[in-house]
């Protein structure tokens, strides 16, 4: 918890920065560990058959499943899975994180079979003040989602709490 | 057969969609979504021993929401947009219930939206984590 906290130059030099594409999964084993992780019961979430039965081309995937980054040791995020390779930094030494809000955008429909492009950009950074967390550090990302026609299929945008 | 445009009013209450999550549901959410954050599945970890438990991921509830509104719409659609703010924190072992309704419905470029505010509920009436979706029917 930080009494004082101020944002310096050198962090809103971050602002706008983009990450290198990388590439997110969705498999049939991925929405199905997503939809049992969620402790969903319809079938179209676990059973070809029935998705194909209900209109789906393949397992459809759940909301707010965007898919699995492709994970390799060194370049990877060892406890969030994500990239980390280029991914936009801001060095602001606070330990503690929440997540504060997330906002996913559908422009297409997302399959087992797909494979995604993804690209993280650093929107806004903001401070805020709580009786509970203190000062707090508020970034805003937004990654957009594009499908292997080209597609962009989903754009998600999301806040992080750094207090 | 199934949900349609027509039929759907603004003030309709969603089906609730309670959940319960233990350690082992979380466990599988971790594994699941590739976030193994240890606040939501390790008690002995700084931010959860300063917490005085685990916590059940914000992310967690965000999927639930998505599920009540995805077994709500029974593929009758598809959702364009859900959004959710993490409000308050929610605990293993603690009932929360997944809510929502109608606000708004109207067509755009000859689509059938429907609005929704909807929100979990802890066991204690707060409401942790507060959303809006909108679905485009196919009738």
């Amino acid at each position: 918890m930080a009494k004082e906290f101020e944002l310096t130059d050198e962090m809103r030099s971050a602002i706008g920065s983009e990450s290198p594409p990388w590439t997110y999964e969705v498999t049939t084993t991925s929405v199905r560990a997503f939809a049992r992780g969620v402790g969903y019961t319809d079938p179209v979430y676990f059973d070809v058959d029935a998705a194909k039965r209900a209109g789906f081309r393949n397992l459809p995937a759940p909301p707010t499943y965007l898919g699995t980054p492709v994970f390799i040791p060194g370049r990877s995020h060892e406890i969030f899975t994500m990239p980390t390779e280029g991914q936009p930094t801001v060095k602001h030494g606070l330990k503690g994180l929440l997540d504060g809000g997330t906002e996913t955008e559908y422009f297409g429909g997302i399959c087992a079979g797909d494979t995604l492009t993804v690209v993280n950009r650093l929107e806004n950074l903001d401070v805020r003040e709580s009786k509970a967390l203190g000062k707090m550090l508020i970034t805003t990302q937004k990654t957009t989602f594009t499908n292997q026609d080209g597609t962009v299929v989903a754009v998600q945008t999301g806040q992080a709490i750094y207090y | 057969m199934g949900l349609s445009w027509s039929a759907i009013n603004a003030g309709d209450a969603l089906p609730e969609l309670k959940k319960k999550p233990g350690v082992t549901q979380l466990v599988k959410y971790s594994a699941g979504s590739g976030d193994f954050n240890p606040l939501h599945h390790d008690f002995q970890f700084p931010q959860s021993k300063q917490l005085g438990s685990i916590i059940v991921h914000g992310r967690f509830k965000y999927a639930a929401l998505g599920e009540l509104v995805s077994n709500w719409l029974g593929h009758a659609g598809r959702i364009a947009k859900i959004s959710c703010q993490y409000r308050g924190m929610d605990f293993p072992d603690r009932e929360f219930v997944c809510r929502g309704t109608v606000t708004r419905k109207w067509e755009e470029n000859g689509e059938k939206r429907v609005a929704l505010e909807v929100w979990t509920e802890s066991d204690d009436g707060k409401k942790t984590t507060p959303g809006e979706a909108v679905v485009v029917l196919r009738s």
